[in-house]
């Protein structure tokens, strides 16, 4: 493909030795026929994020790459989805049979496989482009887990000490891996990630049947440790500055969304993890037949998203936004923070004008923002019901929940009535 | 009215240079109408101002002059005149205008600086280089059509990330220019200018439509990020239609499609076999990994097992694993466990001679935010555990035990015992063995008194020496 380098100033690229000869499925693969397996084979990962992390460019270094502390999402994909880095996999070999995944050894998808060298220089030709932010690089396990991991660190160790590359860098590390490869691992990397894959030990055992809750937890404990002690110590390595982050599938398993916002509230305080990512179980090629047939709507990972959102930014507890005692799963028609509200009408209506930031922060359809505002504001002047038009709050969610200089909501409201009023349209979800 | 011009309409020197003349004079924003040197409506130069009534412009606030320079950006012409009437409003008193979101003038300029950093966001997205070779060496050219004027502002970023290529950004307005070495501007250019293609671009929508997950369909989504205005220069953005077009039935295919029975057969990974032989230390050290006796395992990390020879003559035990403990799963590595190193040292003993662990081998806590708060285990739990610290000592047959804490010393010597009473002296037990208990380097840590801790610390380390004896 490569090899017709079209356009102005074609030249021997660094990828003509992936030449373009057709024949049968046996001929060796292309580069791009094995960026279009190794992608597809890594889209399942949600995460794509390159924020975090001390800010870092090329000034000293005279090389290419920065970041600066803010992601950037260089396109969307027609999934919505964010594209920020290069995610691909080393390879799609797998001796692990984990039945939510598309490359596990019982599939019969297409195998490929990169060598570090190929990765390295699409990397860095992507990055020239600005096509990316930098590399998330994860891997099949093959022949062993140092014999992968160390293939990884090889890709990020060229990167930074051959080519002087400050992009982003995250590397998926393998829980069993060794502690000097991990290590190894955080020295190059901005951030490593240990899929916890699924919210309770019974999900995993059922459907990762090699993988071991108490091995991923082990690993993230060491991660934790290295992070600290690296931030603790200005002279200390580097290691991943950008944190720790780990993805949960769901919908694959039986667990509530109070089950999988337990785990990651355990997931937070343990490990601080910058970032649990929630990835509704989604249909794969050639799927494993224990596997639900339905998927789950997308809207329920929106819903834990948002309740995410609320306990890391808006001091909720998982409990009180997934009560014990009922189904254990957020309602889909109405956000987490209106169905807290809705449950506690008591501590409504909030008095702008003098209510704490914490309960600010409480009210559904106020954000962080819109809250600082009004607090800068109200030392200055009362808030008025206009003033909340113009800080273009939606009112008509805000309203019957906050009071004003002129503002009361009238008190007869039934919650149920309330609820009818503020759901959400069904989203047009396709599939659901 | 007095008319005034700035040579450059985006400019923050220009702008503030100017405002500072008019406040100086007195001018009312009233009286003021804006021109850019470019607007052919008036005449060129501005007109004389009066003569100055003040000569200090009273200090405003640093986030105006940031907020000035963002809204200066932005193509609106009204931009110069709101500036300087909030500028105006500052100087005569209205020091908490900033704060007020919902003023006409602040809200405004808020949301023109809002749009502006939006740009510019999308800007440093949204660029998509291709390389032109000049005189064997790799340039790299940009054509981009941002909405407000926001090259110059945006162009250190691209130096800071792309510092060791030669690169040009063209836009409509201006253009940027980085050697590897010096960032110049020029007038603007035409998307002739630009590379038509680039090699790559293959290569990247190969990688565009295969990150692109045909189960999760979501194009506003997509559309509200990548507004389709942005599309035109983006090589990618054409293969949105078939994308989209082709999702459902992909999506309908995966999902009627019967499971396959596997091809080729992948061998798994062979587990380590667990060569431990029954009944060794080493065994129990991995059994204890699945223990699941009490409640304890759920919130926690690991099982922390005790460490050290498996013929150690001292068995040291301790309490209960703490947050590092728990993370790293080996005994005493937290600050308690530096501290108890410390004193050994002190004692004349090597660690490494010593068995280490707990009298409860996991981690028992309350989150608290961010932080985990350490709670003493139940009796319950204490008594689920007993069983490995019976087992531990059993395996490893020392001559003596040491305790650090009541906990500890509780286990050992029954329930009646009373640590401070009974500490830092050898008392035989019934299986032959001696035993010996001392406080937890931990309650060290919290004695408040400077004085006092020192004395407790002392203390500890000859209760400690006591050892050197067993060993």
């Amino acid at each position: 493909m490569i090899a017709d380098r079209a356009g102005k100033g074609a030249r021997a690229g660094p990828f003509t030795r992936a030449d373009a000869s057709c024949g049968t499925i046996d001929r060796p693969m292309d580069l791009q026929e094995k960026l279009a397996i190794l992608a597809d084979a890594a889209k399942y990962d949600a995460s794509c994020s390159s924020s975090g992390g001390k800010g870092r460019n090329s000034l000293g270094t005279g090389g290419i790459g920065s970041t600066e502390g803010m992601g950037i999402c260089h396109a969307y994909a027609p999934d919505g989805r964010c594209i920020s880095l290069l995610k691909i996999l080393l390879t799609n070999f797998c001796i692990y049979d984990c039945a939510y995944c598309v490359n596990r050894r019982s599939s019969n998808v297409r195998r490929a496989r990169f060598t570090p060298e190929d990765v390295v220089e699409l990397t860095l030709e992507f990055y020239r482009r600005n096509y990316i932010e930098g590399l998330f690089l994860s891997s099949g396990i093959i022949r062993s887990p140092d014999y992968t991991m160390e293939q990884l660190v090889r890709v990020a160790r060229s990167l930074r000490t051959e080519h002087r590359f400050g992009g982003y860098i995250h590397l998926k590390t393998i829980p069993d891996a060794s502690p000097e490869l991990i290590d190894a691992a955080g020295r190059w990397a901005d951030r490593l990630s240990i899929n916890v894959e699924m919210p309770t030990e019974t999900g995993l055992k059922s459907l990762a049947p090699e993988k071991h809750l108490g091995d991923i937890r082990g690993a993230m404990g060491r991660l934790r440790l290295a992070i600290d002690e690296a931030k603790a110590e200005k002279k200390a390595p580097r290691f991943a500055p950008a944190g720790q982050s780990t993805q949960m599938i769901v919908g694959a398993d039986a667990a509530s969304d109070r089950d999988v916002l337990a785990t990651s509230t355990n997931l937070y305080t343990n490990y601080r993890l910058r970032r649990v990512y929630y990835s509704a179980f989604s249909p794969i090629p050639d799927a494993s037949k224990i596997l639900p047939l339905k998927p789950p709507p997308l809207v329920r990972e929106h819903r834990l998203y948002q309740a995410d959102w609320l306990m890391r930014f808006y001091g909720f507890a998982a409990d009180e936004i997934a009560p014990p005692g009922d189904s254990g799963m957020l309602p889909l028609d109405i956000d987490p923070k209106l169905g807290w509200a809705l449950r506690h009408r008591d501590r409504f209506p909030v008095d702008v004008n003098r209510a704490s930031r914490d309960m600010l922060l409480r009210v559904p359809g106020l954000g962080v923002k819109t809250v600082d505002k009004m607090i800068a504001m109200r030392a200055h002047k009362r808030i008025r019901y206009d003033d909340l038009v113009r800080l273009r709050v939606p009112v008509r969610k805000v309203a019957p929940f906050v009071e004003t200089v002129d503002h009361r909501p009238r008190g007869d409201r039934e919650s149920l009535a309330l609820r009818r009023d503020l759901r959400e349209p069904a989203q047009p979800d396709l599939f659901g | 009215m007095y008319r005034v011009t700035l040579d450059d309409a985006s400019d923050l020197d220009a702008w503030r240079n100017t405002a500072r003349a008019l406040l100086l004079a007195g001018v009312a924003p009233a009286d003021v109408a804006w021109q850019s040197a470019g607007d052919s409506l008036f005449g060129e130069a501005g007109d004389t101002l009066p003569p100055p009534r003040a000569t200090r412009v009273p200090a405003v606030p640093r986030r105006f002059l940031a907020l000035a320079g963002v809204v200066l950006a932005h193509t609106d012409p009204r931009r110069h005149a709101v500036l300087y009437r909030m500028l105006w409003r500052l100087a005569d008193g209205e020091k908490s205008l900033l704060d007020l979101a919902t003023d006409d003038d602040v809200r405004w300029a808020y949301t023109c600086a809002k749009q502006v950093t939006r740009d510019m966001h999308k800007m440093k997205a949204f660029v998509r280089f291709r390389e032109v070779r000049l005189d064997n060496e790799s340039v790299y050219v940009a054509w981009f059509e941002p909405t407000h004027d926001i090259v110059t502002r945006v162009a250190p970023f691209f130096v800071r990330r792309f510092t060791g290529m030669r690169w040009s950004l063209l836009t409509p307005s201006r253009t940027a220019h980085w050697d590897g070495a010096t960032l110049s501007f020029g007038p603007g250019a035409q998307r002739a200018d630009a590379p038509s293609d680039d090699a790559l671009e293959d290569l990247w929508r190969t990688y565009y439509a295969s990150i692109f997950n045909p189960a999760r369909l979501k194009v506003d989504a997509m559309r509200r990020e990548m507004p389709v205005r942005y599309w035109k220069n983006l090589p990618e953005a054409r293969l949105i239609p078939e994308l989209v077009r082709d999702a459902l039935p992909r999506m309908q295919a995966m999902v009627e499609k019967q499971p396959t029975v596997p091809k080729k057969k992948i061998t798994p990974l062979q587990k380590a076999v667990d060569d431990a032989p029954e009944g060794s230390l080493t065994a129990l050290r991995r059994q204890a990994r699945d223990c699941r006796a009490c409640e304890l395992w759920k919130p926690a990390t690991q099982t922390v097992f005790g460490e050290g020879p498996a013929h150690a003559r001292v068995v040291v035990i301790g309490e209960q694993p703490g947050d590092q403990e728990d993370l790293a799963g080996k005994p005493f590595v937290g600050p308690a466990g530096k501290l108890f190193d410390k004193a050994l040292g002190e004692a004349g003993i090597e660690r490494d001679q010593l068995y280490v662990t707990n009298t409860v081998k996991h981690f028992r806590f309350e989150p608290r935010g961010k932080v985990r708060l350490h709670k003493r285990a139940s009796a319950e739990q204490q008594a689920a555990c007993r069983p490995w610290l019976a087992a531990e000592i059993d395996r490893i047959q020392p001559a003596a035990l040491v305790c650090l804490g009541a906990m500890a010393a509780q286990a050992v010597f029954g329930a009646s015992f009373r640590l401070m009473a009974q500490r830092g002296a050898w008392i035989d037990l019934p299986d032959g063995r001696r035993a010996m208990a001392t406080v937890h380097p931990s309650y060290l840590l919290r004695v408040p008194d400077p004085d006092e801790r020192e004395q407790a610390y002392a203390q500890f380390v000859r209760d400690l020496t006591l050892m050197r004896e067993a060993l």
